[in-house]
């Protein structure tokens, strides 16, 4: 045998079928993190405990501040806050990407030089598995926000179209979360001590997308300065679509500036990517 | 002729390391001034590996054998020279060829941690695209030829060490690849599994024809696999050839077996005494010596067995980069001062 011995059979070419061996890559991989994630539900369980503790506590804090003001507070009642942080929860782990962290230990323990010999991009791999992640955790999300409805009387003036925005919303803020955190994440194959850089970016995160209070609580200045970054996106814009805070005009324009910086970002990954490797290559693996 | 699976030419690698001196001083002055030196891992090598060829790759740790592998694989650029796999250049890494080969790197796990390995072979089949018939037809015959019938349903995590290095080869030649690097495969694994393991590649290689790059630091897989090795130190090719032929350019000596019927164990006039156990003594004479010395032993001593052979492999090659050493050293001393 010589060597254009033929490889193994790999399935058909064209568009079609590469369209078809995408899926197959996509859900083959949320298959193999969905039964990789329900392997340790006691740590499922603790892991939402800690999820829903942070925005109970807003949730708390808003709600008192709002009944002391009046009965409101930058046009949210306690339901609405009940509302925002029950939704809040879902979002948050819908918008759950890689760490920066990570890629570190990638790049240290090895398994980058893994990932390096297939021949499909590992952002795919990453967002599949991810995805496949979020599947095992709506299902644990359900009954606590089944729970925290009953315990806090969520105020919702859903809209079909609402509904369906937030749909679309939830797996955009996904994709351009991932995004982000991939771009920080490659910083690691210049330098390794990058911990501050990610503080930056969380702390601005946490102020500036909604997180840690809606963005109509937030002064003008601020909210001014977030129109020009990605973080509102990712987090306010998908649950103020659910909870019927936003008119129809903003709610097809969010997906559009979802759209918008999805673009953006994975431009600049797809280069940041290629100088990145580069980099590895010409170091040492 | 078949085209050769591998061809490198002059290929060079040369990392920029930082360096600095211990101490406080020397680090705070690192602070505005870096300093950097070059190590040449790979200084121009040059080989050809022929389609089907199975080919050891020899060297002490540091001597360049990882980086060459790397370079062929894609993972690391080249800084001098070139290489083609199977008609590629391995560093622009396209997926038509990343598709046709594999590497293999000891004690490194590549399969999902906390499911059975089925899953993990489905996810390979859904990377490289493969036909569902075809690679089952595949992922069976490796798990038959490794025995494996009874552990691709345990989480990878209750493994054995062995057990989980066999796995990691059948996930790594389940897209059928036509080239293998394997960098230290029975790397850490018993005697046993180490045989399962070459055992393994050798029918790969003879059921499908492909190329295989092996380093390791056992003997038994380079002699058990590779009929041709190239030996490379500092970066540099010191031998390429047959295995067989290493001793005889390498090494100038036999080794000579001797058991004596009345017992007596003194044979030191005849040769360097390397051993003497249960009667039986180990002598190392010049190859150029051998027949005298075995006509003298014969004649001269009540001889009950005696043999000659070539040292082991590894004594040759311990000798192959002593003599490197040596002429490094002595070309340094009469460098310019």
């Amino acid at each position: 045998m010589t060597s254009s011995a033929p490889t193994l059979t790999t399935l058909a070419t064209g568009p079609l079928a590469s369209v078809r061996a995408w899926l197959g890559l996509y859900a083959t991989q949320m298959r193999v993190a969905i039964a990789s994630q329900i392997q340790y539900r006691v740590s499922n369980y603790f892991y939402m405990i800690g999820m829903v503790t942070e925005p109970v506590i807003y949730l708390v804090v808003w709600s008192t501040v709002a009944r002391q003001q009046g009965g409101s507070v930058g046009g949210f009642t306690p339901g609405e806050f009940a509302a925002y942080y029950i939704v809040w929860t879902l979002v948050r782990n819908m918008n759950i990407a890689l760490t920066p962290w990570a890629w570190e230990e990638r790049v240290r323990g090895g398994d980058l030089a893994g990932m390096l010999l297939r021949p499909v991009h590992p952002i795919h791999l990453d967002l599949a598995g991810l995805a496949g992640w979020k599947a095992v955790v709506i299902v644990l999300w359900l009954p606590i926000a089944a729970f925290l409805s009953l315990l806090f009387q969520p105020t919702f003036s859903i809209e079909p179209l609402g509904v369906v925005v937030f749909f679309i919303a939830i797996w955009g803020a996904y994709v351009l979360r991932s995004m982000f955190l991939w771009l920080l994440g490659l910083v690691t194959f210049w330098t390794t001590r990058v911990g501050p850089v990610f503080d930056i970016f969380f702390t601005a995160e946490l102020l500036l997308s909604g997180r840690l209070v809606p963005m109509s609580l937030m002064p003008d200045w601020a909210r001014r300065i977030a129109d020009f970054l990605p973080f509102q996106w990712t987090f306010s814009f998908p649950i103020e679509a659910l909870i019927g805070k936003l008119p129809p005009d903003q709610l097809l324009g969010g997906l559009a500036m979802q759209g918008l910086w999805i673009a953006i970002s994975a431009s600049i990954v797809a280069v940041t990517w290629r100088l990145a490797v580069r980099r590895f290559a010409a170091v040492g693996g | 002729m078949p085209d050769p699976a591998i061809r490198v030419t002059a290929l060079e690698k040369t990392f920029r390391v930082p360096v600095r001196e211990a101490g406080l001083a020397n680090a705070v002055r690192s602070l505005f001034r870096r300093e950097h030196r070059d190590v040449r891992a790979v200084d121009g090598v040059t080989f050809q590996i022929a389609p089907g060829e199975v080919v050891g790759f020899l060297g002490p740790n540091g001597a360049g054998k990882t980086t060459t592998l790397k370079m062929l694989s894609g993972l690391l650029y080249p800084t001098g020279g070139e290489a083609t796999v199977l008609g590629h250049v391995p560093a622009r890494r396209e997926a038509a060829f990343l598709r046709r080969i594999t590497m293999v790197m000891g004690n490194r796990n590549q399969l999902q941690w906390d499911l059975p390995a089925l899953d993990s072979f489905e996810l390979i089949r859904a990377i490289y695209r493969l036909e569902p018939v075809d690679f089952r037809r595949t992922r069976d015959e490796f798990i038959e030829l490794l025995d494996l019938g009874t552990l691709v349903d345990k989480p990878v995590r209750n493994l054995s060490l062995g057990e989980r290095m066999k796995m990691e080869f059948v996930g790594a030649l389940l897209h059928r690849p036509q080239v293998l690097f394997l960098d230290e495969p029975t790397l850490g694994l018993d005697v046993t599994m180490q045989k399962r393991i070459r055992t393994f590649v050798a029918e790969y290689n003879r059921r499908y024809g492909a190329t295989v790059l092996l380093t390791s630091h056992y003997m038994a897989d380079v002699e058990a696999l590779c009929r041709r090795v190239v030996v490379i130190h500092h970066g540099r090719i010191l031998f390429d050839g047959a295995l067989t032929a290493l001793s005889a350019n390498f090494d100038t000596t036999k080794t000579i077996g001797v058991t004596l019927s009345d017992g007596s164990t003194d044979l030191s006039g005849y040769g360097e005494v390397l051993s003497v156990e249960d009667g039986r003594v180990i002598l190392r004479v010049a190859r150029a010596d051998a027949p005298n010395v075995t006509t003298r032993l014969l004649r001269d001593l009540p001889v009950a067995d005696l043999t000659i052979e070539d040292p082991p492999i590894e004594d040759v090659i311990e000798r192959v980069f002593a003599d490197a050493r040596d002429e490094r050293a002595a070309s340094e001393a009469a460098g310019p001062r």
